[in-house]
Parts: C-alpha cells; sequence; structure tokens
C-alpha cells in the first residue's frame, strides 16, 4: 500500500486505469507504472483499449467486467463485525466492536486484522466513503440518533441490531468493486490508531471527487434521460411499497402483542379450574401448561419480526435515500454539462478555455452515468438477494412457530389419552 | 338395540302402512318400556326455519322454529330408509318443556337448553338471534338437549317428553294439564330457605360450593376464549394486507415479481383460513356453555334439597313447640311467656273446662305434626337418595364430556398449526423462487 499516495482508487476516466487494480489480478503489481497501463487492459478484456480518452469507454467495461467476476463469487476480502462490549469510561459510556479482516489483497500489509471500532468510526468512515466516491452508492449506516429514554441504547436488543446493520455496512463496501479499494476503508480495517489518522484530516479524496464537489448547484435539468428517470420512479414507488409493508409489520407485531396478552390471562385459568376438580385436575393442568407453554413461542415469534425484520427494512428506506442522493448530483452534473454546451453555443466566439471546461464536464458526466449504471445493477442484485433472503426468513419464522406449537399440543394431547 | 329393553315388539314408527290404532300401540309401547328411549328412537333436530305470525297480543313477529324429527331406531337398513316423523317446535316450547322437567323433577340435574341470547361474543361473531351461525349453532344445541333427556335413565320415560316429540297439537294442553305450574316453588320460598336452613346436608353444600366455582370459571374463561378468538382473527386479517401490496410492488419488479405475486395470494389464503378455524372453535365454547348452564340445573336441585330441609326443620321445630304447650298445659306452669299466660293473670285463671278443651286440640296438631314430620322425614330421605343417585351420574357424564372436550380442542389446535405450516411453506417456496 503506498502510504503517500492520496489518490485513492477511483472511477475517474482521468486517473490513470493501471491505478484500479483487479481483485483477480492480487498477485500482480497493482501500482503498475503508465507503459504497462495498456498492457494490464488487454489482459482484463482481451481487447486493446484507448486509455487515452477521458470519456473512458474502457473504465466502463473494466468496471462492468469487475462487477461480473465478483457476482461469480471470487472474493479476496472478508470481513466481520462481532462481539460487542461496553466500555465506561469518566467521560462517557458506549459500545465497540470487533471487526476482522481476513483477505489475500496486497493492498493490505498482513493477511488477517482484527481490531475495535465504535459507531463514531463507522460514521466517519461512511462520510469519507461517500465524500470520496460520490458517483458510488454507499450502504447506509443504522440509524445514528436514538431516543434517549424512549430506547435503551444498551440493551442486548438494541446493541444486536446494531450490529447486524453494521455488519452488513461493512460487508456490502467490501463486496463493492470500487468502494472496497478506497483508502479510507483500508485505514478503518487496519489502523490500530483510527483517531489520529481522523485528526491528520487526510484528504483522501480524489481528483473526481474533487470536481464533483465543486459542481456548483443551480442548474437546472433539461431532461433526465429514460433509464435515471426510470430509476427515480422505481425508487419512489419501492419507497411507498416499503413503507406498506413496514406498516403491515408493525401491525402484525401489534396484533400477536395483544394475542400473547389474553394467552397469558386464559392459560391460568385452566389451572385455576382444575384446583377444585378431581378426575378433571390432570387434563386442565396440562391444558393450562400447554397454553403457558405456546405463549412463549408466540413471543419469540414476535420478537424476530421487532429484532430482524424492521430493521432490514428500514435500513433499505435508507439505503434508497442514498440512491436518491447519488441520481441528484448525477442530475447536477449533467445539468452543469448542459448548461455549459449551451453556454458554448451563445458565445461561440470565446474558444480559449470553453472547449476544456465542457469536454470536462462531459467526461464526469459520462463517468457518473456509467458508475451509477454500475451500482444500480448491482444494487437491484443485492436488493433481490436481500429481500429473498428476508422473506424467507420471515416464513421459515412462521413455519417454526406453528412447528412449535404443533409440537406442544400433540405431546399434551397424548399424555391425556 | 331393542332386546335391552327388554321388547319383543317392533316399532313401525314411520311406516305409512300401520293404522291409527297400530301407530297408538307402538307409542304406548315405547313409552313402556321406560328408560333409554334413546335407544328405541332417533331423534334428531334437523332443521331450522324462519317463519312469521301473530304473537299473544296480536302483534306480527318473526320467529324460527326447527324441525324435530323421529325414527325407529333399527328402521334404517340396506335399501330400506324410511321417512323419518316429524313436527315443527319454537325455541320457547323447548324452555316450557324444560319447566315442565324441572318441577317434575327436582331431585333431577335437568339438561341445560342453548343460550337463549348470544353471549360471550367475539366481534365478528353475531349476537343477533335471527343470524344463521347462531340459529345453527341452537338447532345443535337444541338436538344435544333432546338426545340428553332421551338418554336420561329417569327423564326418558316421561310421558310430556315423549309426547313432544311425536305430537304437534295439543301438547301445550297436555303440559299445563299436568298442573305442574301448581308444583313450581316460588322463588321468595326457596330464597328464604337457603338462607334459614340450619342442617342442610353437607353433601349438598359442598356440591352448591362446586357449582358456584364451576359457574365462575366457566363463564370466566368463556370470556378470555372470546378475547383470544377476536386477537387471533386481527392477526390472520393483517397478513392479507401482505397479499395486496405484494401484487402492487411485483408490478414494479422484473424477476422478484413472480415470486411476490404468488406468496400474496398464499397470505390471501392465510388470512381466509381463520374463518374456518373460529368457526369450528365456537364448537368448543358452546360445549363449555352447556356445563356452565348444567351448574345452574345443579344448583337447582341444591335448593330443591334446602327448601325440603327447611320445611322439614320447620315442621320439627312446629311439632316440639307443640308438645311443650301441651306440657306446661298439662302441668299447669307457664315456662314459657305467652300472652294467654299473661292475660289469664290479669283477667283471671282458664276453667278446667277450657283446659281440658285446649289440651285436645293441641292433642289433634300434635298427631297432625307427627305425620307431617314423618312425611316431611320421608320426603327429604327419599329426595337425598335420588338426587345423590342422579348427581354421581352427572359428576361421571362431566368428567367424561368435559375430558373430550379440551381433547377435541387440542386436536382443533393441532389441525391449526398444520395448515399454518402448509401456508408459510408455499409463501416460503415462492419467495426463494424470487
Amino acid at each position: 500500500m503506498s502510504a503517500g499516495n492520496a489518490n485513492s482508487l477511483t472511477s475517474s476516466g482521468q486517473q490513470s486505469i493501471e491505478e484500479v487494480s483487479h481483485p483477480l489480478s492480487a498477485e500482480e503489481s497493482v501500482l503498475s507504472s503508465p507503459d504497462t497501463a495498456n498492457a494490464d487492459l488487454s489482459l482484463l478484456n482481451g481487447t486493446p483499449v484507448d486509455t487515452s480518452s477521458p470519456a473512458s469507454s474502457s473504465s466502463l467495461v473494466n468496471r462492468l467486467q469487475l462487477d461480473d467476476d465478483l457476482n461469480g463469487e471470487t472474493h479476496d476480502l472478508f470481513v466481520s463485525v462481532d462481539d460487542p462490549k461496553k466500555h465506561v469510561s469518566t467521560m462517557e459510556t458506549y459500545i465497540t466492536y470487533r471487526v476482522t479482516t481476513k483477505t489475500t489483497r496486497t493492498e493490505f500489509d498482513l493477511p488477517e486484522y482484527s481490531l475495535r471500532r465504535r459507531y463514531q468510526d463507522f460514521d466517519w468512515l461512511r462520510n469519507k466513503l461517500e465524500e470520496s466516491q460520490p458517483t458510488h452508492l454507499v450502504p447506509p449506516l443504522p440509524e445514528k440518533f436514538v431516543m434517549k429514554g424512549v430506547v435503551d441504547r444498551f440493551s442486548e436488543e438494541f446493541v444486536e441490531t446494531r450490529r447486524k446493520a453494521l455488519d452488513k455496512f461493512l460487508k456490502r463496501v467490501a463486496d463493492h468493486p470500487v468502494l472496497s479499494f478506497n483508502e479510507n476503508f483500508n485505514v478503518f480495517l487496519t489502523a490500530k490508531d483510527l483517531n489520529s489518522y481522523k485528526k491528520q484530516g487526510l484528504a483522501l479524496l480524489t481528483k473526481m471527487s474533487e470536481s464533483v464537489k465543486n459542481v456548483t448547484g443551480g442548474y437546472k435539468l433539461r431532461s433526465r434521460p429514460l433509464e435515471f428517470a426510470a430509476m427515480l420512479d422505481y425508487l419512489d414507488v419501492f419507497t411507498q411499497k416499503l413503507g406498506t409493508i413496514d406498516r403491515i409489520a408493525q401491525r402484525i407485531i401489534k396484533e400477536q402483542s395483544e394475542y400473547l396478552m389474553e394467552l397469558r390471562d386464559y392459560g391460568p385459568l385452566y389451572s385455576s379450574w382444575a384446583a377444585f376438580e378431581g378426575e378433571l385436575q390432570k387434563p386442565l393442568k396440562s391444558v393450562s401448561e400447554c397454553v403457558t407453554s405456546c405463549a412463549t413461542a408466540l413471543e419469540e415469534l414476535t420478537d424476530d419480526m421487532s429484532e430482524d425484520f424492521l430493521p432490514v427494512l428500514r435500513e433499505y428506506v435508507l439505503y434508497i435515500e442514498s440512491m436518491k442522493n447519488v441520481l441528484k448530483k448525477r442530475d447536477q452534473v449533467q445539468a452543469e454539462y448542459e448548461a455549459k454546451l449551451e453556454a458554448i453555443v451563445v458565445r461561440k466566439e470565446e474558444k480559449i478555455g470553453v472547449p476544456m471546461d465542457v469536454e470536462k464536464c462531459q467526461d464526469r458526466m459520462e463517468c457518473f452515468n456509467a458508475d451509477l449504471k454500475a451500482d444500480w445493477e448491482r444494487w437491484q442484485n443485492n436488493k433481490r438477494q436481500d429481500f429473498r433472503q428476508l422473506l424467507t426468513g420471515m416464513a421459515e419464522k412462521n413455519i417454526q412457530y406453528y412447528e412449535k406449537v404443533g409440537q406442544i399440543v400433540r405431546s399434551m394431547y397424548k399424555s391425556q389419552v | 338395540s331393542m332386546a335391552d329393553c327388554g321388547s319383543e315388539e317392533v316399532a313401525v314408527i314411520g311406516n305409512t302402512d300401520i293404522t291409527d290404532e297400530e301407530s297408538q300401540d307402538n307409542k304406548n309401547n315405547m313409552m313402556a318400556e321406560g328408560s333409554c328411549l334413546l335407544r328405541k328412537m332417533e331423534i334428531s333436530v334437523a332443521e331450522a326455519e324462519k317463519r312469521t305470525g301473530k304473537n299473544a297480543v296480536n302483534m306480527q313477529e318473526t320467529y324460527t322454529v326447527y324441525l324435530i324429527e323421529t325414527r325407529p331406531a333399527d328402521s334404517v337398513t340396506e335399501g330400506h330408509n324410511p321417512v323419518p316423523d316429524s313436527l315443527w317446535r319454537r325455541y320457547s316450547e323447548f324452555e316450557l318443556l324444560r319447566n315442565y322437567l324441572l318441577v317434575t323433577y327436582p331431585f333431577i340435574v335437568i339438561p341445560p337448553l342453548p343460550e337463549k341470547r348470544a353471549e360471550f361474543v367475539w366481534h365478528k361473531l353475531s349476537a343477533d338471534n335471527m343470524d344463521p351461525d347462531f340459529v345453527e349453532r341452537r338447532r345443535i344445541g337444541l338436538e344435544n338437549f333432546l338426545l340428553r333427556v332421551a338418554s336420561h335413565p329417569v327423564l326418558s320415560s316421561d310421558k310430556i317428553f315423549f309426547l313432544f316429540l311425536t305430537e304437534e297439537n295439543g301438547w301445550k294442553e297436555a303440559v299445563f294439564e299436568t298442573g305442574f305450574l301448581a308444583k313450581s316453588d316460588s322463588r321468595l320460598k326457596a330464597l328464604n330457605a337457603t338462607f334459614r336452613v340450619k342442617n342442610p346436608d353437607k353433601r349438598f353444600s359442598e356440591l352448591k360450593h362446586y357449582s358456584d366455582e364451576l359457574q365462575s370459571v366457566t363463564s370466566q374463561l368463556l370470556r378470555v376464549r372470546a378475547r383470544v378468538a377476536d386477537r387471533l382473527y386481527g392477526v390472520y386479517k393483517v397478513h392479507g394486507n401482505y397479499g395486496r401490496v405484494f401484487s402492487e410492488w411485483s408490478a414494479i419488479e422484473k424477476e422478484m415479481g413472480d415470486g411476490l405475486q404468488s406468496a400474496g395470494h398464499h397470505m390471501d389464503a392465510y388470512a381466509a383460513s381463520v374463518d374456518d378455524i373460529l368457526e369450528e372453535e365456537e364448537h368448543y365454547a358452546d360445549q363449555l356453555k352447556e356445563y356452565l348452564f348444567y351448574a345452574e340445573a345443579v344448583k337447582a336441585v341444591c335448593r330443591k334439597h334446602e327448601l325440603l330441609q327447611y320445611e322439614l326443620e320447620t315442621a320439627s321445630q312446629d311439632l316440639a313447640s307443640k308438645k311443650q304447650q301441651q306440657e306446661e298445659l298439662a302441668a299447669g306452669t307457664v315456662r314459657t311467656f305467652s300472652f294467654k299466660g299473661m292475660t289469664s293473670k290479669l283477667f283471671g285463671q282458664e276453667t278446667p273446662e277450657q283446659r281440658e278443651a285446649k289440651l285436645k286440640v293441641l292433642e289433634e296438631q300434635i298427631k297432625e305434626g307427627e305425620v307431617t314430620v314423618t312425611e316431611k322425614t320421608l320426603e327429604c330421605e327419599e329426595f337425598v337418595k335420588n338426587a345423590w343417585k342422579d348427581i354421581e351420574r352427572f359428576k361421571e357424564q362431566k368428567d367424561h364430556d368435559l375430558r373430550e372436550a379440551l381433547m377435541s380442542y387440542a386436536v382443533m389446535q393441532i389441525s391449526m398449526c398444520k395448515k399454518g405450516i402448509q401456508v408459510w411453506t408455499n409463501a416460503k417456496e415462492c419467495f426463494s423462487k424470487m
């Protein structure tokens, strides 16, 4: 890892392509000199590519290639978040999580790392990623602020829910072909003293991010390309549906909780009946125990919904927000480009500096579009997997509940006949 | 079977070939055999119908009538399916029959009727007496009542009961002709006895206490069960909302669409399944209700005992005080205060003739009193003997029935779980294809 190199790996066409390392070629030298750039590229996709053009289609192909290979499940970077621990100091109380990394990438000095991070650190990482990779979709973090007094920040359930979300966040970054090579990510995973890095305020920004940052707002978008308009439409409807599903899930939890309350009254009644019966005492008592056990099974089902189902739904709402923001930024970049184009037409006589500016804008826009499209595809795939997993998980929990209850009642029945 | 009841006759009721005389003969034979009418006769409440007519105050009313069908027990054989005899009765006639039985057999725990009005209703269930589900459950309850009476060792041989099943017209007159109304004890009399009886049979006191507890716990159970049903309904129905949202969501998806859509259908099916589940559970509630009402019938027997015991105690007390008066009069001393004594002190002693007359009256009264006490004692002993016999029978029946009810309730729950597993497994498969 080149500590001195302030440039992180980005998708900018302006950036030299050789900086982009292919996960499969981890054994090869990453920081190849400009001379070998072309050679590297032709190795990847077999066709000679032109890296001189700013609107480098090669970077596009390169990226798609990377995506394909990643979807082919050849991971060389594994991360996990676990083992939450409470830290009490005079100033504050907080939770840290163990972050473990296992990798064969040469960007990493060691094959394994294990260190502790707190939520603040994850938040820092996310902000850095967004800053340095504005054309990419950065996965969301669980909510930062929780209402004190309403939610217990140190309860087992809360901490576990948060841990799962942080683990998911990190894994999503690790799976991303561009984000996972981000310098900030590397530092997060490996630096013993993260705080001093933060303090140094290493502007691990790229030329691209700089240029995107410099996009002044206020340009009006003429016409949004169909595919991006379609993305926005999709996100709008999807947000709506997620909201509805969230409400339904909450309703179910509420109804189940009330059902549970009634069962807790119901069971003991059979017990009190048994108390003044003779022959009926045994069956009545076992019915009472049966109802009580079933109530416990129901409670487990409801807790699972709260702890596993709802948080994932909500996380996707955050994800959609991030995606919308990236789309907005893209719109801005396109708007600026269009404005500059118009300016040329109006001021034909001014040839100095304008073409460069316009070309830069066009390049910026096209790279952004490419990155976004690639991330969109990846996001759609992940979304599909995530929801498949979420919903089959929900169905499975219900199956287990009914199996449990059926077992309880069946054994009660057998004991009485 | 016929043989059990020792009859050589073959009842051919329902066969239209027989003469009126033969029909009457058959009926008499059925009656004469005594117990276990149910062994000789198939009884069912087959249908319910709405009728409109004018009531006692000449106002138009709508009511339900129930079709009682009867047929000899062994009349259905291969290729031979005779049409049963039938008649229509309304709920008030059942009530009349039961009241007659209550008065005529106070030492028997009389089977209860299904409830007059729907109680312990969970929200979706109608409390309307005209609701078809209520009418259907009532039909079953009325049939159950008739079967209970027909299989009772004492009640099944009652003539009025038999006529109830077989004589549509003139039955009401026959009931009133028995004069049972005159025999019924007033509530006031019964209440009075409850409070003032000194030495009730301990077994009856305990039984009354048990009945109170049974009433209390079954009504609590019924109330909570209704709330449980309500909540369960809510849980299932909310899942139905998934159906619609999955359908809408699938419209904007490409590969995920089919899986989502079909999973949604299963969620709809899941939501719909709760209606049948709860309909079945009502049967369990009805079984609990029957014993809630049975508890009241047991208390009625206990009350009758208290009344008889009180009457005996009163008669014994009267006799004892009369005997005491006789003693005092004969000895010439006044040990107990009496106005007579006072006035005689004030206005002069009685003449020997007067005293003689009084003694004679007292003697007569004492003789009568002794007869009364003997009668009452016998009545009490008979009552206790017969009542306790039926109570033992009732206890066995109760233990058996409630145990069965609990077990079939368990079976319902197991079936509900099986259905749940099925639906969610189907949904899971759809989700996994997303």
